[in-house]
């Protein structure tokens, strides 16, 4: 593997370097987690507004596609760990292979998803399209499902771009092996953790409430 | 000077639009937001013909509308939010922590652009048609009823936030990890502190836009979302979530300026700042607390009197963090050895204007006295002071400060210090009749009015237009000293900052050798050293 030790700079060594582009990726995270606290302060008010049409929302749920794909994510989440664990000189290899397994795992995260969605399309559940929900309910079941498709899709953008950062490093892992690359890897790792533990709380959010009582 | 420096070594315009030095990214920001400055003046200049008389005279009622909202959009998001943290941070602080760049320069770079594109689909929103839901994008206006071009300027206004964000970031990671060997916290100018508060809100509460600015649009594209009441959503969500953002943008305009003032208070009047440790931390008390009193913008929403009374009294809270500092710039001028440069003249200006506009900040902030002046031109008065008296004077301090910095060059002292009197007369002649006319219940956006309302809005229109003249003349004298100004010394003002160590204009990696700090800062000698260059 090449080590390139010149640095940009402003920098006094790689180890600078790379401890900077990581604190750059946590301060990024941060923003996320506001972005996606809008949407979860939108959901906590209208579901203590309309608990039963929350619940009853929630019941028309795949449960089975959310659990499979909560479960495919932690996966993926192991291996990008794993692959930053491995990242050597010896190993890149294997780093390559982890991250390219992490990445059919979002694929089939994002390609479960679509099916999903179009299971609500032919049940009429996709407000503004054509959503049919008739009953005293109708009001609380639409802001749920709107809160549903928004944030699950904001959260599938995040998923595609992550996957792209990710077929790019497993790429340059490959092709163009160098040490410089540890940083970005390390940032991209952290990336997919923070989008994973997203979904975990929208798990719970969306699949899981009016299920606990029959 | 044979010497090469940022702006004679390379001159293509390449070296310009691809460049990744901060020093030249801050240039590009200065013309761009320069522009943008003039633009919604030219809304301001407007409205305030249209005023001048009880009639429409000028505008009909929904030109009107578009005017002020472009008016505003401009201003918050395209000059007063990136003002000072992208020209005069993006340049002056790396040269103050001794760093050769900030910590991404490409990023850097990257931010220009998304602020371009913003900026660029804004102004393309302004001149297809406009937009008349106020800067505010009140639903369920925005959202159902404005036939304008709401969802264009939305998507501008959401382009700039990932600006904003990434400046944010950038000025973050650069201040904790950049700063040069021995340049502790204590010992970080307090410019900087304010920098990072800023950052911090920047960082934190911009997102949120960005989410609410999404939520409108699915609104508005599929007829559906969270703030329609005819499906049991609440516009008053909306409210919460955008001064969940704006009100703490409020603070990422003035902080930055707050934090200019202390440079130019100390450096005029040859001491350290009083207080230090309290100017630095009020910054970050006024950014978390700044996150806290959002709902002083909701008193006469209908939101509970309990959420009411708690953000009113938070309100006043945060008055205490900003009281601070205006104490510790009075302690700091105190039986100082004050010299009236023009830096010095803005500064003193803002002291007055800000101390104005957070009193009556404090008036708005009292539950009973805010019903009655919702919506009135008090409440007008009343952020023109602190944004434009406070931040826009900030800016042209500062500017003024760091131009020998910036150009290697002196302007002249005498247009300076006329064009400071003139902002600051200006300025009061045209907001302070507005707190008149808003506490005799003129309502604001209103083009028409009764005739006994004349009187104050001749002489606010009559301010105004001094005010423009006096904005215009740096463009003149600022713009010959670029290319007929004596040439500066690195240290003009005899100021002990580091950004003062290097030559002006700055090399283009700021420093030959690392440089090590070895005391606090603002350890000013009790006088100029030798005879000013600029007097």
């Amino acid at each position: 593997m090449r080590d390139l030790p010149a640095v940009a700079p402003q920098f006094a060594s790689v180890g600078h370097r790379d401890e900077t582009a990581e604190l750059g990726m946590w301060v990024f995270i941060a923003t996320e987690v506001l972005l996606f606290g809008g949407l979860l302060l939108a959901y906590f008010v209208y579901r203590h507004a309309y608990p039963q049409g929350f619940a009853t929302g929630s019941r028309h749920t795949e449960i089975v596609i959310g659990t499979a794909n909560t479960a495919i994510l932690l996966t993926s989440s192991f291996l990008v760990a794993w692959a930053v664990e491995m990242f050597s000189a010896e190993t890149r290899k294997l780093t390559a292979w982890l991250l390219a397994a992490a990445i059919c795992l979002g694929l089939a995260f994002i390609a479960l998803k679509g099916i999903e969605y179009h299971g609500e399309y032919e049940e009429h559940l996709v407000p503004g399209i054509d959503f049919e929900f008739k009953g005293d309910l109708a009001n609380g079941v639409q802001l749920f499902f709107i809160f549903y498709f928004i944030a699950t899709a904001i959260h599938a953008l995040h998923m595609i771009i992550g996957i792209g950062l990710l077929a790019a490093l497993a790429l340059l892992c490959r092709n163009a092996p160098s040490s410089r690359h540890r940083a970005a890897l390390h940032s991209a790792a952290l990336y997919w953790h923070f989008v994973d533990i997203v979904w975990i709380f929208l798990f719970a959010l969306i699949y899981l409430p009016g299920r606990s009582s029959s | 000077m044979t010497e090469l420096n940022y702006l004679t070594a390379n001159y293509t315009l390449r070296s310009w639009f691809f460049t990744t030095d901060h020093k030249r990214i801050a240039i590009l920001y200065f013309a761009s937001l320069t522009l943008f400055f003039f633009i919604g003046g030219a809304g301001a200049t407007a409205m305030r013909i249209e005023l001048a008389t009880p009639q429409a005279d000028l505008v009909s009622d929904d030109i009107y509308n578009r005017l002020f909202t472009m008016h505003g959009i401009i201003m918050v998001w395209f000059f007063l939010i990136p003002s000072i943290p992208n020209t005069l941070g993006n340049f002056i602080a790396p040269l103050m922590i001794g760093a050769r760049d900030l910590a991404f320069p490409r990023l850097n770079l990257l931010s220009w652009y998304i602020f371009m594109l913003g900026g660029s689909v804004t102004l393309f929103a302004i001149l297809a048609g406009g937009i008349d839901t106020g800067w505010t994008f009140y639903t369920p206006f925005s959202t159902l009823y404005s036939n304008s071009y709401v969802m264009v300027a939305a998507a501008g206004v959401f382009i700039a936030g990932f600006s904003s964000i990434l400046t944010g970031l950038n000025f973050i990671v650069t201040i904790h990890r950049l700063r040069a060997p021995g340049l502790t916290w204590y010992r970080l100018p307090l410019f900087l502190w304010s920098l990072y508060a800023t950052s911090v809100i920047l960082v934190l509460a911009t997102p949120v836009l960005a989410i609410t600015l999404v939520l409108i649009a699915v609104e508005r594209c599929f007829g559906v979302g969270f703030f329609d009441p005819r499906i049991g959503g609440d516009p008053l969500l909306f409210q919460h979530l955008f001064w969940f953002y704006s009100h703490p943008a409020v603070y990422i305009m003035i902080l930055p300026g707050m934090g200019v003032i202390n440079e130019l208070i100390s450096c005029f009047s040859r001491k350290q700042v009083f207080g230090y440790k309290f100017v630095a931390w009020a910054s970050l008390a006024i950014a978390a607390l700044g996150f806290l009193v959002w709902g002083h913008h909701m008193f006469v929403t209908g939101q509970s009197l309990v959420a009411s009374l708690v953000f009113s009294f938070m309100s006043f809270v945060v008055a205490v963090p900003s009281a601070i500092k205006v104490f510790n710039w009075t302690a700091t001028l105190h039986k100082g050895s004050l010299r009236f440069d023009a830096p010095m003249l803005y500064a003193l200006a803002f002291i007055g204007l800000f101390t104005i506009g957070g009193l009556t900040g404090l008036f708005l902030a009292c539950l009973a006295f805010d019903v009655h002046a919702t919506d009135t031109y008090f409440v007008v008065a009343h952020f023109h002071y602190i944004m434009v008296g406070g931040m826009v004077t900030a800016y042209f301090g500062g500017l003024h400060y760091w131009w020998p910095k910036i150009t290697g060059r002196l302007y002249s002292e005498y247009w300076a210090r006329t064009a400071a009197v003139l902002i600051f007369f200006g300025f009061n002649l045209t907001f302070f009749p507005q707190f008149i006319l808003g506490a005799e219940g003129m309502p604001r956006r209103y083009h028409v009015y009764p005739p006994e309302f004349q009187l104050w809005n001749v002489l606010s229109s009559g301010g105004a237009t001094i005010l423009a003249a006096a904005y215009l003349l740096p463009l003149f004298y600022l713009g010959y000293s670029v290319f007929f100004g004596a040439r500066a010394s690195a240290n003009p003002w005899d100021a002990p900052g580091l950004e003062w160590q290097t030559s002006s204009p700055p090399p283009e990696h700021n420093f030959d050798i690392q440089p090590v700090v070895t005391r606090a800062p603002y350890q000013y000698s009790r006088n100029f050293e030798a005879e000013p260059q600029n007097a």
